[in-house]
């Protein structure tokens, strides 16, 4: 655990070349780090997103985290960015992995990256991490209860969410999957299904579906929070990218 | 649940903000996690105006009770008015 810490807001370029918002955090003894790209969950850019990238700091990595709603309201608060963007139909898939792409070579630019960098999201962010490991390259990838990873939001959603199921064969990094026993989005089947196609394709993976959680149950500041999924999940984090981003 | 469903509204009438009085254009309705109401679920209402930025937005937060009271408030309150 590291207690010196740097954490800041800065602009990188992404999709288009927009100057976005993202929130970097990195330890400052010396060394080389490998990098994690934190995707937030549909509520925005928010403090407990914050707090998620400075805890990969504090064990180590570079974190980053980038505002996928800074169009929508570059100097908003982070819900009423998120509330813009949903009435938008959300984030568009083109943009996320530009501004994704834009996050990466941020980090790998820094003195202190070790080259390697992981991805991590939630939410909404766990289908976008499972697209980001399907198309951008990165060394390690978790999807936390992303929904529709498999089928699409019904027509009267609102939400312009397309299935990247078909992606898959195009994976090029060992995918960890967090998911809860009582989620709908995704429910447990849904979950088998994707496992069972990344098997059929020889991805390297590791689900993990816990009891007596739902969605979001890594959400300290929610009362879906559930203390034994969470504290297992984030064991099983730190040695997925532990195994492969040293 | 996530539950990602979002019923969207084109609404004419005015809502207050932060910065005062703006005219709406749209509200956004959706069931989801709550960012204030400590409930695991809300019905989540945005009114907002979407070519005035991100920060023109009114938004309630209700439970289901609750926003199934207020939908027959507003019934019981226009059909009252149209009688």
């Amino acid at each position: 655990m590291k207690d010196d810490l740097r954490a800041e807001t800065i602009r990188i370029s992404g999709h288009g070349g927009d100057q976005i918002k993202a929130y970097l955090a990195q330890p400052v003894d010396g060394g080389s780090f490998p990098g994690v790209l934190v995707i937030h969950h549909m509520p925005g850019w928010d403090e407990s997103t914050k707090e998620i990238t400075r805890r990969f700091a504090a064990n180590g990595y570079i974190g980053i985290c980038p505002s996928l709603h800074h169009r929508e309201g570059p100097d908003a608060s982070p819900d009423d960015a998120a509330a813009a963007a949903r009435a938008k139909g959300g984030v568009p898939d083109e943009r996320f992995l530009a501004d994704a792409a834009g996050a990466i070579a941020h980090v790998r630019s820094l003195p202190t990256s070790n080259g390697k960098v992981g991805v991590i999201g939630y939410c909404s962010g766990g289908r976008q991490s499972f697209l980001a490991a399907c198309t951008l390259d990165v060394n390690a990838a978790v999807d936390c209860y992303g929904a529709f990873v498999i089928g699409s939001p019904p027509e009267n959603m609102g939400l312009k969410f397309t299935p990247v199921i078909d992606r898959a064969r195009d994976m090029r990094c060992p995918l960890l999957g967090l998911f809860g026993a009582e989620d709908k989005y995704p429910t447990v089947e849904e979950v088998g299904q994707i496992e069972a196609e990344l098997k059929r394709l020889g991805k390297t993976h590791e689900f993990h579906v816990f009891d007596g959680a739902g969605h979001a149950f890594f959400s300290p500041d929610r009362p879906s929070y559930r203390q034994a999924a969470a504290t297992e999940g984030w064991k099983l984090i730190f040695e997925w990218f532990g195994r492969y981003l040293a | 649940m996530c539950s990602y469903v979002t019923e969207k509204t084109p609404v004419e009438g005015s809502g207050k903000g932060p910065q005062g009085w703006f005219g709406l254009s749209h509200a956004s309705v959706y069931v989801d996690h709550p960012y204030f109401t400590p409930l695991e679920h809300t019905l989540n209402i945005d009114f907002i105006r979407e070519d005035a930025g991100a920060q023109a937005r009114v938004a309630v937060e209700l439970s289901t009770e609750s926003a199934r009271a207020l939908v027959r408030c507003i019934e019981s309150a226009l059909a009252a008015a149209e009688r």
